[in-house]
Order: C-alpha cells, then sequence, then structure tokens
C-alpha cells in the first residue's frame, strides 16, 4: 500500500502544546505543507507574535524569529528587506493582529510588503485565559465580557480579511476554515496559493483562519468545532476576497 | 483498500476524526494514553478506503494513512 497522508517534513516530529480540538495545530500543517510543497523550508523565516502560537520555532523545522506582542509584520518587513531571498511569513492571533498589533498589521499591508500572513481568529485571546478580542461575536461571553459582547460598548467584530482587501498593497486575501474535510481542502488550496505570491514576488498576500478554542470558549472539541462552521462562518464569511494575479 | 495508523501516544482524544470519517469507523476508546486522553480506535478496518479524511481532519497529525492504488475496474 502507499502512502497517501504523512506529516510534512516542515514540521516537526514532536507532541504539541495544544489543547485537545484546538485548529492552532491543523494551521500548523497546512502551512508546514505549502512550505514542502514550493521547498522554502531551507529559506523560511517564520515570525512569531504572542499568543498560543508563539512557540512557533518548537514546531516547525525552520528559522524562526519571535516578535515582540502584534509587531510581526513590522518585524516581517526588516527581515524580508534585508533578506529579500527569504520567504517569510508571520503567524498571529486575533488578540495579536486585530488588537495590540493593528497598526503593524494596516502598514505593512498598505506597503504592501512581499510578505505572507496567517491570521489565525479564534475569536478570543486564547493564551490567557479567554479576554474578548475585537474579533469576539457580538453576544459572546469571554472572561471580561462576562454578559456577553455589547455591540453599543465594544463595536462590532472586525473582518480583517475584508478591512485589508480595501488596501492597494494588498495582492491577496482569503478565509479559510478547517472545521470539515471540505473547508479544510479548500484551506490547504488558499494557503498555496498565498505561498504562491510570495514565492513569484506578487507582493503581500493574507490568509484568515478561523480556528475553535474549545478550552476559553468552554465547548468540548465537537462543539468548538461546530461553532467554527456555524456562528462563526456566518459573521465571518468564508472565501477568497482578493486575487491580483494571473497564474 | 485502505489502512490507517494511529499514534495512540499523540493523539488528544479530541474526537474530530470520529465526526470526520465517512465510513463512520473511528471511535474513542476506553482506554487511557500517557497524556491521560483516550486515543481514537479503528472499529473494522477492513471497510476503511483510505480517502484520508481523519488523518487530514487531525489537529495532531496523530493518524497515518495509505492506500491501495492498483484497484481500477471500470
Ligand atoms: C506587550 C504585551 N501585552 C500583553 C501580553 C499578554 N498576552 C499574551 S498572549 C495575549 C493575547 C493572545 O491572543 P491571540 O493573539 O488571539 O492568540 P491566541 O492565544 O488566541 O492564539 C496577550 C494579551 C504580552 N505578552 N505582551
Ligand atoms: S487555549 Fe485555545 S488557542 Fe490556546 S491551545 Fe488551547 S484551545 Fe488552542
Ligand atoms: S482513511 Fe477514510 S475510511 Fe479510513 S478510517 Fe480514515 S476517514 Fe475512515
Ligand atoms: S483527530 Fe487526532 S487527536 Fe483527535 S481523536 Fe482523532 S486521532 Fe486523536
Ligand atoms: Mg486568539
Amino acid at each position: 500500500m502507499q502512502q497517501v497522508f504523512k506529516r510534512p517534513v516542515s514540521l516537526k516530529d514532536v507532541q504539541t502544546h495544544f489543547c485537545p480540538g484546538c485548529h492552532h495545530g491543523t494551521i500548523h500543517r497546512l502551512v508546514a505543507e505549502a512550505m514542502d510543497e514550493f521547498g522554502v523550508q531551507q529559506r523560511t523565516i517564520g515570525v512569531a507574535s504572542v499568543g498560543c502560537s508563539v512557540f512557533l520555532y518548537g514546531y516547525f523545522d525552520i528559522d524562526v524569529v519571535e516578535a515582540p506582542h502584534g509587531r510581526a509584520p513590522a518585524v516581517a518587513t526588516g527581515v524580508k528587506r534585508a533578506r529579500p531571498d527569504s520567504f517569510v511569513f508571520t503567524y498571529q492571533g486575533d488578540g495579536d493582529l486585530a488588537a495590540i498589533g493593528t497598526a503593524e498589521i494596516i502598514h505593512a499591508a498598505n506597503r504592501g510588503e512581499d510578505i505572507t500572513v496567517i491570521f489565525v481568529n479564534n475569536t478570543t485571546y486564547g493564551m490567557t485565559g479567554g479576554q474578548m478580542a475585537p474579533t469576539t461575536l457580538v453576544g459572546q461571553k469571554t472572561s471580561t465580557s462576562p454578559y456577553g459582547r455589547n455591540q453599543a460598548k465594544d463595536g462590532a467584530p472586525i473582518r480583517m480579511a475584508e478591512l485589508l482587501t480595501q488596501l492597494e498593497g494588498v495582492a491577496f486575501a482569503a478565509r479559510v476554515a478547517v472545521n470539515n474535510p471540505r473547508n479544510l481542502l479548500d484551506a490547504k488550496k488558499q494557503i498555496k496559493r498565498a505561498f504562491r505570491y510570495q514565492v513569484e514576488g506578487k507582493g503581500f498576500s493574507f490568509i484568515e483562519a478561523l480556528s475553535a478554542c474549545p478550552t476559553n470558549w468552554g465547548m468540548n472539541p465537537i462543539a468548538a468545532n461546530e461553532r467554527v462552521g456555524g456562528e462563526m462562518a456566518d459573521y465571518f464569511k468564508l472565501g477568497v476576497y482578493k486575487d491580483t494575479a494571473e497564474f | 483498500m485502505g489502512k490507517i495508523e494511529i499514534d495512540e501516544l499523540r493523539c488528544k482524544g479530541c474526537g474530530l476524526c470520529t465526526i470526520a470519517c465517512p465510513q463512520k469507523l473511528l471511535s474513542l476508546s476506553e482506554k487511557i494514553n500517557n497524556l491521560g486522553y483516550t486515543p481514537a480506535e479503528i472499529s473494522d478496518p477492513s471497510r476503511c478506503t483510505g480517502c484520508a479524511l481523519c488523518a487530514e481532519i487531525c489537529p495532531d497529525v496523530a493518524i497515518l494513512a495509505f492506500k491501495n492504488k492498483t484497484v481500477a475496474h471500470k
């Protein structure tokens, strides 16, 4: 029999610290598969953020720079400009990218830096115990919104893929999910497409991946997985928002 | 014809593979692994098609999938 599924080479063969059913693990694997596909492992420099994905260097068999909270797109800008031959991506949570790092992502995107951003939206600050994030859904209870997010006081959740799509510097933007085989196979395709933009020097590419955080949502992994395809995907619509290249 | 290998030490018992398998062959076992989780197990391996959807959905890369690619019946 032929092996039809194997661990990507770019993903270290180690146990992760992620909670059971956390989609960070799945998204890590898809990113590693894209790295393998384009053969960029040896020239990749990942830029890790602050959050549950902080241990990027422990899980990917690549070089990694650890950025201060929210600053990954600025750090990645420096890395890519200093080493234009490298493949540079950031991997950031929603607290990191859409809250403390709002300025850095918007300006890196607007400048059209030739980097790839993997944005993992789990509607909460996972690592620190489930506080409200800019992406928390209206009505969602978190440790800092115990009665549910109140739109009148807290605003509506920010749709980052749509917001960045409006910037001239953005070449590719898509929102994906990994909650079922169909969405997952599409996520795989879009992540590879985002990588291709950088490999071919076509500019800034952005992937927003919806992700389950069973622990802070107070749900078992299967219920959390269902929430991603349910109320999350209802508000954060999956799809390709911008695709400027001809390939 | 297919086959999977579940790494019982890596499996965190999340159950996502159990809902992804089109053949409904997977469930969580009663035993407890070294991490304290109940790993997934396959009930009727002979019915596995090797579609690899269980492996794809697994957040912990705890499943490897194999397929017999010689069958080409019309
Ligand atoms: C400058 C700074 N402020 C605050 C923190 C505390 N902190 C650590 S992780 C985190 C939020 C992470 O949330 P997110 O980016 O959504 O990642 P997740 O864990 O959900 O994947 C915060 C606020 C920090 N480490 N540094
Ligand atoms: S706290 Fe949430 S985001 Fe962090 S590892 Fe656990 S499930 Fe994943
Ligand atoms: S390979 Fe397909 S048929 Fe076999 S156990 Fe996995 S999901 Fe089920
Ligand atoms: S999806 Fe993976 S970690 Fe979850 S129960 Fe199945 S084999 Fe175990
Ligand atoms: Mg988060």
